[in-house]
């Protein structure tokens, strides 16, 4: 299993019946693949509707249904479409559930980075400060470092996206939960030992006396 | 009363240097043909408030391809780099504005409010000189209306009078843009006489538009 899969599969057992769900471009949107069975959720895409499914067969995209990325989409019986204004009131006024986002840096506070590389990447942060700052749950999916070099620091030394601590973060190492008191490493990935995490994190992780086995479906 | 007109009699009322809200998300629900005479009658030194610029070469894409915007508000151009290779050599200024921030200050900028009360930013870069807050123990960031000398918007469907309605995701900034400018151009992709579309299914009101063109010919 590649390390993507490994991240969405994980992150979709976090996700419950009837959940409002909103997923972030590039890897968060490998999540609504592995839907454990008998869980029903609704994606939200931030462009203006409720109800999003992967398209079901060719030819059959409508130029006014995509995804936030501006790919053609297409919706459940049931969907909802509405304007910027009312998406961002469901994001921010607490009505949705699950936002699952992408990271390029995660620290001990459990703040995310994932917006910009100063002098570098300066993509804007579209509606990344709004689904963090307003979610009710905030799941970053991401490799566990960037070419070798560790991304969950100490501190965060790129521009931070909210200052709210994020809930969970998912990577193709580890499970780990941000807390007040710091970073608890709650699973570890297949093959994985705490002691590979460790020393592929620059933050200090607190380790509980057991850690279990990240459980994936095949 | 008839707001139908001519595209190059409305666009040609744009000057340089003018601000325009343009509608649209990645291209969908832009303004295709709005944008395309604005490049043919040259126009330079604009403003943009939008959502992002579309991909290079397409839509408002092609504004900045054009060399037409001096200077951008939006919340995303990472899906063009020519927008980000003109920020850094300095051609265009750009203000980066959360998403949801950007709605809510074009809201209400239409709106007749004097600024929105958000927590989304605070701590970041995006809170740097302004003002905060404190409201039942949180931290809120003062985030200034937005309005502009013109906005161009992209319905579904209008009538003569200029009632428009939209279509899925070709909605998103539309309608709230079309609040928050002095005058409003719309171009519709289909104009039915008035009367067709029911009370109930108008989303932005003729009231609010000023001249309505025809998405094709």
């Amino acid at each position: 299993m590649d390390e993507k899969t490994i991240i969405a599969k994980r992150i979709a057992q976090e996700l419950r019946n009837g959940n409002l769900v909103n997923l972030g471009i590039g890897l968060p949107t490998l999540v609504a693949k592995y839907l454990p069975a008998g869980i029903q959720v609704f994606f939200q895409s931030e462009n203006g509707v409720i109800g999003m499914q992967p398209l079901p067969e060719p030819g059959a995209a409508s130029d006014a249904l995509t995804d936030a990325g501006g790919s053609p989409t297409s919706i459940i019986p049931g969907a909802a479409a509405f304007d910027s204004v009312t998406s961002f009131c469901l994001i921010r006024g607490g009505h949705l559930d699950v936002t699952v986002l992408g990271g390029l840096q995660v620290d001990e506070a459990g703040q995310l980075a994932n917006w910009m590389v100063p002098g570098k990447m300066v993509p804007g942060m579209g509606g990344a400060m709004d689904l963090v700052s307003g979610a009710k749950r905030v799941i970053v999916g991401m490799t566990h470092t960037a070419k070798g070099a560790p991304k969950i620091l100490k501190k965060c030394t790129l521009p931070l996206t909210s200052i709210r601590r994020v809930d969970l973060v998912v990577t193709e190492l580890a499970v780990i939960r941000p807390t007040a008191e710091g970073l608890v490493l709650q699973e570890v990935a297949d093959g994985v030992s705490v002691s590979d995490v460790i020393a592929a994190t620059e933050a200090r992780l607190i380790v509980p006396p057991s850690v279990p086995t990240m459980q994936l479906a095949a | 009363m008839c707001k139908l007109t001519a595209i190059e009699e409305a666009v040609a009322k744009i000057p340089d240097g003018a601000s325009l809200m343009i509608g649209g998300f990645m291209g969908v629900g832009s303004p295709h043909r709005l944008i395309d005479e604005l490049i043919r009658q040259g126009r330079r030194d604009l403003t943009v408030i939008a959502n992002d610029t579309a991909r290079p070469g397409v839509d408002i894409g092609k504004l900045i391809r054009a060399g037409a915007v001096k200077r951008l508000v939006a919340s995303h151009i990472g899906l063009n780099p020519e927008t980000q290779k003109q920020m850094i050599d300095g051609a265009i200024e750009v203000e980066l504005v959360p998403q949801g921030t950007l709605a809510e200050r074009i809201r209400v900028g239409g709106n007749g409010l004097g600024g929105v009360l958000t927590a989304t930013g605070v701590g970041t870069t995006v809170a740097e000189g302004k003002q905060t807050v404190e409201i039942g123990g949180r931290t809120f960031l003062l985030e200034m209306p937005l309005r502009a000398d013109f906005a161009l918007i992209s319905a579904w469907r209008a009538d003569y009078y200029g009632n428009l309605s939209y279509e899925l995701t070709a909605r998103n900034f539309n309608p709230v843009m079309a609040l928050a400018a002095d005058t409003v151009m719309a171009e519709a992709g289909e104009i039915v006489p008035v009367g067709l579309i029911p009370p109930d299914q108008v989303e932005t009101v003729s009231v609010v538009v000023d001249y309505l063109v025809a998405r094709s010919n």
